[in-house]
């Protein structure tokens, strides 16, 4: 190989989100919509166990609410005919995500799971990556946020609390992904099953209209949900090439 | 200074500069505290609250996550803009009329960059660890993301920043020599160290000359980089009215014509203030007026342009993007934009109107004001418009916003009112060149000056 070729491998390797030849898992979500009540259950449990502060009256009014996955309503047609469709809304974890190509600081990153992750702590709060997400889904700490007592002791103390001026969104519950693959590693190397982890709102959800699983086992749940012909992907045509996966409405 | 002008003589202009640095009014003395009083009250006190209490002091909400403060930070960077950047093609274009106006207008770009930079400062949510954002080799083994418009941004603002530095220090270096030579006391010691043993040989000047012109030369196309780059932390993005290719020339444009804009401003103030009536003088207003037509009507078409690309990409975003602009939430201030920045400037057709004095000043504030907007506009609308519906939200400035801004226009009136008692403001060798000669023989002046 000359140094021409070199340089080529290296830059297409470059160009990879994440620059890893390939991912341990391609964790994917599924949301039927046909089954999404629009309980708020998932909006909940992320909450919970995500430590995600609740902004107060105030700032909920000036439009700062924090919500790592919400639950869009949006109204069809007129009144006697009204319809009520609910879309859950939480990060997309883009394969070719524009929130990583633009952080200064590489603090959101592509990782070896296909996931899309923050740093909380290399974070500087520039907040372009909420302005390239084309999703909406990134939150910013306005404020140190606090919990009065004893409020606090529910936190959970496998995520960090995160500080003012750093942007935080859905991991996809990432201590759950990294507490899995740990308990696979100790168990004789294998790799994660199917079903063996699942994000607090997946687990939480009444209806089962989330589903959670790696994209690349052919077996599992969402690669099956996945081949369903309702299968849709949120404002596809920009390209970002999202690992969560709708099933539409019929 | 024009040529035509026989009362003044060589001793003349170094007399008037030195004066300017010497002999300092009570006036001078209380713009000085006030402006440093507003700086304090308005800049830093609300910035140390923000700092303290989290960015949320700032009316940013959560799609609208950028604000004022970006929108400041491209109108300081525009403003910047004009000063080294005209300077460098009038020097290269050997116009006689730059060699009044271009210390001051080279001390702009360098204050105005100056607070750009504070402005990035206050802009992101932990300037404590802003640091990161340079390459620089760390024990963390990290380099920061060199795929990010941001990071180009630190970069070329950086190179443009030095590169401005050293253009001003070094074309003022024979003046600061002149200067030396005529102050006593801690000025003395002052210029001693500023001219650098400036003795005004022939191989000085000549080598002067020479890196002169080779860093005006290097610094052409660094302005016009500068700016682009800027325009691409919004165009590199894929948000509905952000996402154009016109974004770079329309903000180098822009960038440009608010910055003849300011210097419009600064030169009616020094020449009203400093006493620089013979340097500062129609010419130069007319010169400026005429650039500045030309600028508006570049921004205008491009201003154009920029509502027919949205049409043309057609998809709903786009639509309901340029529904928004033109007669949404934001739309009376759009509407001000274009007055203040296409409509008012065509008075400058006119040769009376930009050889008036008072009316130049009240457009070149005209159209830095319809600028600014035109910033705030790029930040606000389309953030408050984008892809998801149930995200739309609009976004006012708070009043920490508000008083940061004004205390980032008495900061830079801070630096440059320190900047005219420590830099000569007019080059007294490039004036000199621009003059009779003097008379080498005695009885001889009727005939030189005729």
């Amino acid at each position: 190989m000359n140094i021409f070729e070199r340089f080529v491998a290296g830059w297409r390797k470059y160009r990879k989100p994440g620059y890893y030849d390939d991912f341990d898992y391609h964790w994917t979500m599924t949301i039927d919509l046909d089954r999404c009540t629009g309980c708020s259950a998932c909006v909940t449990a992320c909450q919970a166990e995500n430590n995600i502060p609740i902004v107060g009256e105030k700032e909920l009014a000036r439009g700062r609410e924090m919500q790592w996955i919400r639950i869009e309503r949006y109204w069809e047609g007129e009144y006697p005919n009204a319809k009520l469709n609910f879309i859950p809304m939480l990060c997309q974890h883009c394969d070719a995500a524009p929130c990583e190509t633009v952080c200064p600081v590489s603090a959101t990153y592509h990782n070896q799971d296909g996931l899309n992750a923050q740093v909380y702590n290399r974070c500087i709060g520039t907040r372009s990556c909420a302005v390239y997400c084309p999703y909406e889904v990134r939150y910013f700490n306005y404020y140190n946020h606090h919990w009065p007592t004893p409020l606090e002791q529910q936190l959970n103390p496998d995520v960090t609390v995160r500080e003012k001026g750093v942007m935080e969104k859905c991991t996809f519950c990432i201590q759950r992904i990294r507490q899995a693959k740990d308990h696979a590693k100790d168990d004789g190397g294998r790799r994660v099953r199917d079903g063996e982890v699942q994000p607090a709102c997946v687990q939480s959800c009444p209806t089962e209209a989330l589903t959670f699983g790696d994209r690349d086992d052919p077996e599992s749940k969402v690669a099956e949900k996945m081949r369903d012909p309702r299968a849709y992907r949120v404002l596809e045509d920009l390209n970002t090439d999202p690992s969560i996966v709708y099933l539409k409405k019929a | 200074m024009s040529t035509e002008d026989r009362s003044m003589r060589f001793a003349d202009v170094n007399d008037d500069v030195v004066r300017s640095l010497v002999v300092t009014g009570r006036k001078y003395y209380i713009t000085l505290a006030c402006a440093i009083a507003v700086t304090l009250l308005c800049f830093f006190f609300p910035w140390f609250y923000q700092l303290y209490y989290g960015i949320g002091a700032a009316g940013m909400n959560h799609p609208t996550v950028w604000g004022t403060y970006l929108a400041s930070f491209i109108f300081w960077i525009g403003l910047s803009h004009s000063g080294t950047l005209l300077s460098c093609v009038l020097h290269i274009t050997n116009s006689e009329w730059r060699k009044a106006m271009y210390r001051s207008a080279e001390a702009m770009t360098l204050f105005s960059l100056m607070v750009a930079a504070m402005m990035v400062m206050v802009h992101v949510g932990r300037p404590w660890f802003i640091h990161w954002a340079l390459p620089y080799p760390n024990q963390m083994e990290m380099w920061p993301n060199f795929r990010s418009p941001l990071l180009f941004d630190v970069m070329a603002i950086g190179t443009y920043l030095t590169g401005s530095l050293i253009f001003i220090y070094m074309g003022s270096i024979p003046d600061f020599a002149a200067v030396r030579d005529r102050t006593t006391g801690w000025r003395h010691h002052m210029y001693v160290l500023l001219s650098l043993g400036w003795r005004g040989t022939d191989t000085e000047w000549h080598r002067l000359g020479w890196a002169y012109t080779f860093l005006a030369v290097l610094i052409i196309p660094l302005a016009v980089s500068v700016h682009s780059i800027v325009s691409w932390d919004f165009a590199m993005s894929i948000v509905p009215g952000l996402h154009q290719t016109i974004f770079a020339p329309y903000f180098v444009v822009g960038a440009i014509y608010s910055g003849t804009a300011g210097i419009v401003t600064v030169m009616f103030v020094l020449r009203k203030y400093m006493n620089f009536e013979h340097y500062i003088t129609k010419l130069h207003f007319d010169n400026l007026g005429k650039r500045l037509l030309v600028l508006a009507l570049i921004c205008t078409y491009i201003i154009v342009l920029e509502l027919f690309t949205g049409l043309y990409i057609g998809t709903s975003t786009e639509y309901e993007q340029l529904k928004y602009k033109l007669t949404g939430f934001y739309a009376p201030l759009y509407w001000e934009m274009i007055l203040f920045c296409a409509v008012a400037p065509l008075l400058l057709i006119s040769k009376r109107f930009r050889t008036s004095f008072v009316p130049m000043l009240i457009l070149s504030i005209a159209i830095n004001i319809g600028m600014y907007t035109e910033r705030f506009l790029i930040v606000s609308t389309t953030l408050s418009r984008q892809y998801l519906p149930e995200t739309w939200r609009v976004y006012v400035p708070s009043l920490v916003e508000v008083s940061i801004l004004v205390g980032s226009v008495a900061m830079f009136v801070t630096l440059f009112l320190l900047f005219v008692k420590i830099f000569p403001s007019v080059s007294i060798y490039e004036v000199k060149e621009t003059m009779t000669q003097p008379a080498r023989k005695r009885g001889h002046a009727e005939w030189q000056t005729t």
